[in-house]
């Protein structure tokens, strides 16, 4: 132990460490200040960034005896007395928060940055802000509202960029900052890993280790016996069902007999520090007969495969999923020029910058009896009783984390509670179960709360990725340019366990026409079992891989064609009135038309060419197209419920709340809610409380998954705040004098023609009259069809285009996106400012997608172990987005929308290897594109590139409908 | 891993450090900003030890200085010191230039140019720019203080001469660029999961009269420890600049050195035409500097 004095926000702190601490530690575990966040401790992130002295670094390597003598400035310092600092608010007008996460370490470093330049009187410049947060890294935004907010902060006049949008109604349409952006803003946000409870344990999982290998003995005794170790689970501890999945129950909760792959759990160990957990694990004694591994899956489903599941009917076959148009051969038939091709993309990682944490909380948990108070009663009033099992999470499906966990305890599914707390982002890879069954297992066996936090290298080896595909397309045209027929066979990579494979890969196939009327249709899908890290749900959700497939294809049949690629897609769009490659026909909501007329348009602006050089740097423009589904689809029950009151406040006046759990992943479900509740109940969004996420206060909303929050939950708190509205409408009327259903709500006041009564007015009625003003809706989104059937297979669908301009250095074959232009039709634009963010980060995430992110795999081993290893774009990558809103209301969503969430993260891959192209003659075939071996064919003149950055081997050759 | 050690000492000069490294003898371990070690030890690839001995609070070792021809730095200079620092943009160019492509700002304001040449990788962007100023180090001990060429400091991949659980490289230095002397660096990443360079390398030359009269060509990764090339260097005396002798010193530069892929990072065959494009490349620019130096130096605009 050593003495540490500093002063941390002008504070003294004068206090004993261990020498062997780290600053980061001392803030957020000693002094109790969460405002600084952690995301990998490997000085990767720069999420943890504090100044010391006035310039940024990273705590998380720092040792806090550095600390000594300095003044440490963190997020919490920032705004004073009540009055945000200047990037404060700058990054709440221009939505540069998401998630928040990455806020505090991103702000932080723009300060060290502005700091400086004003010292020395300098203007900041974008160059600036690129080379000061190279290191910082923002998983949802994009970057370019936080480049724009910086310019702001530093006195420069930048409007926060928010593209037109059809008239707004009093809040829908309005752009408005996410309600929570605040709290994130200023550090006080908590995201799980932030929340302590008297008496609180950490956690730690033995893992398997190797990818497969049969259980032959555990022996827990040593690491039971360790000082500090209060428990030691293994699967004979499990009270109740050893199983979860989201679709199908596979996955073994603790490993009995088997484990199928690095990432699964054998044992769990609750102890007093994570330290003393960490080492428990090394004295777990597991003994295996390490079995023959499956990685490949073409091998995978050949008849004489070692088995992932033994048990599993179909083999290493997990689905075969199939779509069925038309008459293929004579589509080709008809057919004047075909391309046939092979694919192949990457698994990927999702790296939200919050690694996944749950806290367990017994039932009957009495904070007291641990010489503490639980902080939780400050943030959540009454709600913060422990009388059942209580796991806190970060989660996307909390009804599903709830009832998955109670069947593991044994317990019927309402003695189980879950409280959503803020995510870190998600992006799909927060669905499936992670820590939630461990933490609350180990909290009822401890009888005390048990933190579970993953370490970044943790996160990368367990959840669940984006499925690695192979796909192989033939697209068919006549000399006009009519597509006439699409075949194509994809193997999708499932990994260990079925997670949402199942669903994922049904949208890859479903959507493999593209967003395109071609009469004859023919696709198989083979998702495959094997020993690599599960798949599951990421945005794109599989369309993303099928369409880097597609619109590489389209292009290539243009040039034979000798067609502008723009026109080509025109001639073939979707619009209202066509039929998918599933049978539907379209009958509203289709923008496709118009999103390709504002891409191209823009694109062609001044002096226009696809492509031209400058010095080394040749440039090229490269378009493609891209449609996503809004909601589960495919016959699955798609609803949610929502509950929203009303009452008065006699401070602030009317007051509502709309309860729904449905996950808040940074996307900006809250401000969606409240403007969908205020716009009915004639109330501004800011008087409406938005809780999300409580298995006991808010009823189900469903996923958050499939871009259908907007769309379902949106339209189940709508409804309930028409319901509401109803119950006031009969005392407004009475008051009024008049018919209750002539009645508006606007601007606070409840109108019929020139009569009016404020909402507050008909609110002190309701109390006096004790008129109940709270009400559920349960809003069932337009049924849907089974795939196979022909019928609406769903209720809605987004549709997009988007041309980048690519830089090439032709010396390195490095590329860089230099400019995106968006136009995304998402029915209506309900909050512009966080539809925006989306859109902007969707498109950096697949930029990713295309250039920098591989998450590798050598028999079943993960090669990307670190994060040092996984790079996700950076603010230097960041291209300057030009985006169009394009608004072609649909008939049932609320206020007209659709979703969103995924549609942007889908086609720029293939815009970027279409530039590619343009600018080398080269066609890449696998992502993410390597400079090495494009260098390589553009020096030999080759045609194209087959190996990805991270492959060894070739794309495999496959036949069109599988081996079989 | 969250322990690295169990003292933590921040010694005030130069004998404190040794006095000690002498009492832990040989448990303990000089760090610097620590952005190479405490990331090391986050990841469990080194044991913690018994004392960290801070090499950053030792008195002057924050200095950058000049003194007759020479720059010295003292073992606490951070890379963004460096690349602020007008004698060294001026007088070791190519020493700012690699200290400023390293990491982001966060780890340029910690991360010390003796630590990245202590830590001896073969591709250290700052220790790349420092030979090919021919930089040398002191190196203070139980047995005394002595000055070595940097170049003869590399026993292999992250392996040193300097003992750095017994013994602290105190300072840096490099002879100051003079009048017709110039220098330039560069370095061929890929934006994928790897914080290591494809190619670093960094030249000076100088001209007298219309010659090459000297030249030094740092590179890596081409080997275990980062390589000075010779030949390529020899090459160039005696001749004017011209693009035609860059390319021939990139040719003789690559016959001397056995270059390998490496996974994920780079084949052969691109690492190679990396040298082939950015040496002569560098090659050219340090030559426009060394005239352009002169041209100053004699009152004229450039
Ligand atoms: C995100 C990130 C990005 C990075 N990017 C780059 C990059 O682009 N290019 C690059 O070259 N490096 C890079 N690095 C590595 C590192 O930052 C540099 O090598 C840095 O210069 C190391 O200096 P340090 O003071 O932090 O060394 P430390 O980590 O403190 O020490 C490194 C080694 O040197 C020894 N040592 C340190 N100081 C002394 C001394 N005075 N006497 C004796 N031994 C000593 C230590 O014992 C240790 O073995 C990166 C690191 C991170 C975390
Ligand atoms: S850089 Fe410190 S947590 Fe990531
Ligand atoms: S807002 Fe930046 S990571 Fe989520």
């Amino acid at each position: 132990m050593s003495r540490l004095q500093m002063t941390v926000n002008g504070q003294e702190v004068d206090i004993n460490v261990d020498d062997s601490r780290y600053l980061s530690q001392v803030l957020r575990d000693d002094l109790r200040m969460t405002g600084t966040k952690i995301g990998c401790n490997e000085a990767e992130c720069g999420i943890c960034t504090v100044l010391v002295d006035g310039t940024p670094v990273v705590s998380c390597v720092y040792p806090a005896l550095k600390a000594n003598g300095r003044r440490i400035e963190t997020i919490e310092g920032l705004d004073q007395h009540g009055e945000l600092h200047p990037l404060q608010q700058a990054f709440l007008d221009h939505g540069a928060v998401q998630c928040g996460i990455c806020t505090p370490g991103v702000i932080m470093t723009a300060k060290g940055l502005l700091d400086q330049k004003s010292a020395v009187g300098e203007t900041v410049t974008e160059a600036d802000i690129k080379s000061a947060l190279k290191d910082s890294y923002c998983r949802c935004t994009g970057y370019q509202s936080i480049i724009n907010a910086i310019l702001q902060a530093s006195g420069q006049n930048v409007a926060p960029y928010i593209p037109a949008t059809q008239a707004a109604g009093q809040t829908v349409g309005q752009p408005r900052p996410n309600p929570n952006s605040l709290a994130k803003i200023t550090g006080k946000a908590r995201f799980t890993d932030d929340y302590n409870f008297p008496g609180m344990l950490y956690a730690r999982t033995k893992r398997a280790g190797i990818p497969h290998g049969r259980i032959l003995s555990i022996n827990t005794a040593a690491a039971r016996k360790l000082a500090g170790v209060h428990a030691v689970l293994t699967h004979a501890d499990i009270p109740g069902r050893n199983l979860h999945g989201v679709v199908v129950a596979d996955w073994p909760v603790l490993c009995a007999d088997k484990v199928r792959y690095v990432g699964d759990a054998v044992a769990i160990v609750a102890a007093d520090t994570p330290e003393i957990a960490e080492a428990a694990l090394e004295l777990i004694e597991v003994d295996y007969q390490v079995l023959p591994i499956v990685s490949d899956v073409i091998a995978a489903l050949r008849p004489n495969s070692t088995l992932v599941h033994e048990t599993h009917a179909e083999g290493n076959l997990l689905k075969h999923i199939k779509v069925r148009k038309g008459d293929l051969n004579a589509g080709f038939a008809a057919a004047d020029v075909v391309v046939d091709q092979t694919y192949r993309t990457p698994t990927t990682e999702h790296l939200f910058l919050e690694p996944e944490c749950s806290i367990g909380v017994p039932a009957g948990y009495n904070p007291t009896k641990f010489g503490g108070n639980c902080d939780l009663l400050a943030v959540r009033g009454e709600r913060a009783k422990h009388d059942k099992t209580t796991i806190y999470v970060g989660s996307q499906i909390p009804y599903t984390d709830r009832d998955q966990a109670a069947a593991a305890l044994g317990v019927p599914p309402d003695r189980v509670r879950v409280v959503a707390t803020l995510m870190g982002g998600g992006f799909g890879g927060k669905e499936d179960i992670v820590g939630q069954i461990h933490a609350a297992l180990l909290a009822e066996a401890c009888k005390r709360p048990v933190k579970m936090l993953y370490t970044r290298q943790e996160s990368l080896m367990v959840h669940p990725k984006r499925h690695a595909t192979i796909i192989r397309i033939r697209t068919g045209a006549t000399s006009e340019g009519k597509l006439t027929a699409v075949e194509a066979t994809l193997y999708g990579d499932g990994g260990a366990y079925a997670s949402l494979s199942d669903k994922v890969l049904t949208r890859a196939t479903t959507h493999a026409t593209g967003p395109y009327d071609v009469p004859h249709v023919n696709v198989d899908c083979f998702a495959v079992f094997t020993n690599n890290v599960p798949c599951g749900a990421f945005r794109g959700f599989g369309v993303t891989q099928s369409c880097f497939a597609v619109e590489s294809n389209m292009d290539m049949l243009a040039e034979k064609l000798g067609l502008d690629p723009v026109e080509f897609r025109r001639m073939n769009a979707l619009d209202v009135g066509s039929v998918t490659a599933t049978g539907q026909i379209l009958r509203e909501s289709a923008g496709l038309n118009e999103c390709i007329d504002k891409v191209d348009f823009d694109m062609r602006g001044q002096n226009f060419r696809w492509t031209w050089d400058e010095g080394h740097l040749r440039y090229a423009w490269g378009l493609a197209v891209g449609y996503k589904n809004t909601g589960l689809g495919g016959g699955a029950p798609d609803k949610a419920t929502a509950e929203v009151e009303v009452w008065l406040d006699r401070q602030k006046g009317p007051q509502a709340e709309v309860r729904i759990s449905s996950a808040e992943l940074g996307q900006g479900l809250p401000g969606v809610l409240a403007a969908c509740v205020g716009e009915e109940l004639g109330l501004p969004a800011e008087q409406v409380n938005v809780l999300l996420g409580d298995t006991d206060f808010c009823p189900d909303g469903g996923p958050t998954t499939a871009s259908r929050q907007s769309y379902v939950s949106g339209n189940a708190a709508r409804l309930a705040a028409r319901a509401v509205a109803a119950k006031l409408a009969p005392l407004a009327a009475g008051f009024l004098g008049c018919d209750a259903a002539t009645l508006e709500f606007i601007d606070g006041e409840i109108i019929a023609g020139e009569e009016s009564v404020s909402v507050a007015e008909v609110l002190t009625l309701a109390e006096a009259s004790a008129t109940s003003t709270v009400a559920q809706y349960e809003y069932w989104a337009p049924k849907t069809e089974p795939l196979g059937s022909g019928g609406d297979m769903h209720f809605a669908f987004g549709f997009c285009a988007q041309a980048v301009l690519c830089e090439i250095d032709m010396r390195t074959a490095e590329v860089n996106v230099r400019q995106v232009i968006a136009a995304h039709d998402v029915g209506r634009a309900l909050n512009p400012l966080t539809l925006e963010g989306q859109i902007e980060g969707g498109i950096v995430m697949c930029i990713g997608y295309a250039l920098t992110e591989h998450y590798i795999q050598e028999q079943g081993e993960p090669w990307t172990n670190v994060m040092a290893r996984y790079k996700t774009p950076s603010i230097v990558h960041a291209p300057k987005i030009i985006s169009h809103i394009v608004e072609h209301n649909t008939a049932d969503g609320p206020f007209g929308a659709k979703g969103v969430g995924e549609l942007p993260s889908i086609p720029t891959s293939p815009a970027i290897t279409n530039a590619i192209y343009r600018a080398t003659g080269v066609r890449v075939r696998s992502l993410p594109v390597d400079q090495d071996e494009l260098l390589k064919a553009i020096r030999t003149s080759a045609t194209e590139v087959e190996l990805a950055w991270g492959d060894r081997d070739p794309i495999p050759t496959i036949k069109f409908g599988g081996e079989r | 891993m969250t322990s690295f050690c169990t003292n933590y000492h921040s010694p005030v000069s130069v004998e404190e450090a040794i006095e000690l490294l002498r009492h832990y003898d040989g448990d303990a371990r000089v760090v610097g900003g620590g952005t190479d070690l405490l990331v090391e030890m986050r990841r469990g690839l080194r044991r913690p030890v018994m004392a960290m001995i801070d090499a950053t609070r030792i008195a002057d070792c924050k200095i950058i200085s000049r003194s007759d021809d020479c720059v010295l730095i003292g073992c606490g200079v951070t890379h963004t010191e460096i690349i602020n620092n007008a004698t060294i943009k001026k007088f070791g160019t190519c020493l700012a230039e690699g200290c400023g492509v390293i990491g982001g700002p966060q780890v340029r304001n910690v991360g010390t140019l003796a630590g990245n040449v202590a830590h001896a990788l073969p591709a250290g962007d700052g220790t790349m720019g420092f030979l090919a100023l021919a930089g040398e180090i002191e190196i203070a001990g139980v047995n005394g203080v002595r000055w070595i060429p940097a170049r003869d400091s590399f026993a292999g991949p992250g392996r040193s001469v300097i003992d750095r659980h017994r013994e602290i490289l105190t300072r840096l230095r490099f002879r100051a660029a003079v009048i017709g002397e110039g220098s330039a660096f560069h370095r061929v990443m890929r934006p994928q999961g790897l914080c290591l360079p494809i190619i670093s390398m960094a030249v000076s030359l100088r001209l007298d009269g219309a010659s090459i009269s000297a030249a030094t060509i740092s590179m890596g990764p081409v080997g275990p420890t980062p390589h000075i090339a010779d030949a390529a260097m020899k090459s160039l005396v005696g001749d004017p600049p011209s693009a035609e002798k860059f390319s021939e010193a990139a040719e003789i530069a690559l016959q001397n050195v056995t270059l390998r892929g490496s996974k994920y990072r780079a084949t052969t065959e691109y690492r190679a035409q990396m040298i082939r494009t950015y040496l002569p490349l560098i090659l050219a620019r340090a030559a426009e500097r060394a005239a352009a130096s002169r041209h100053l130096a004699e009152g004229v605009a450039s």
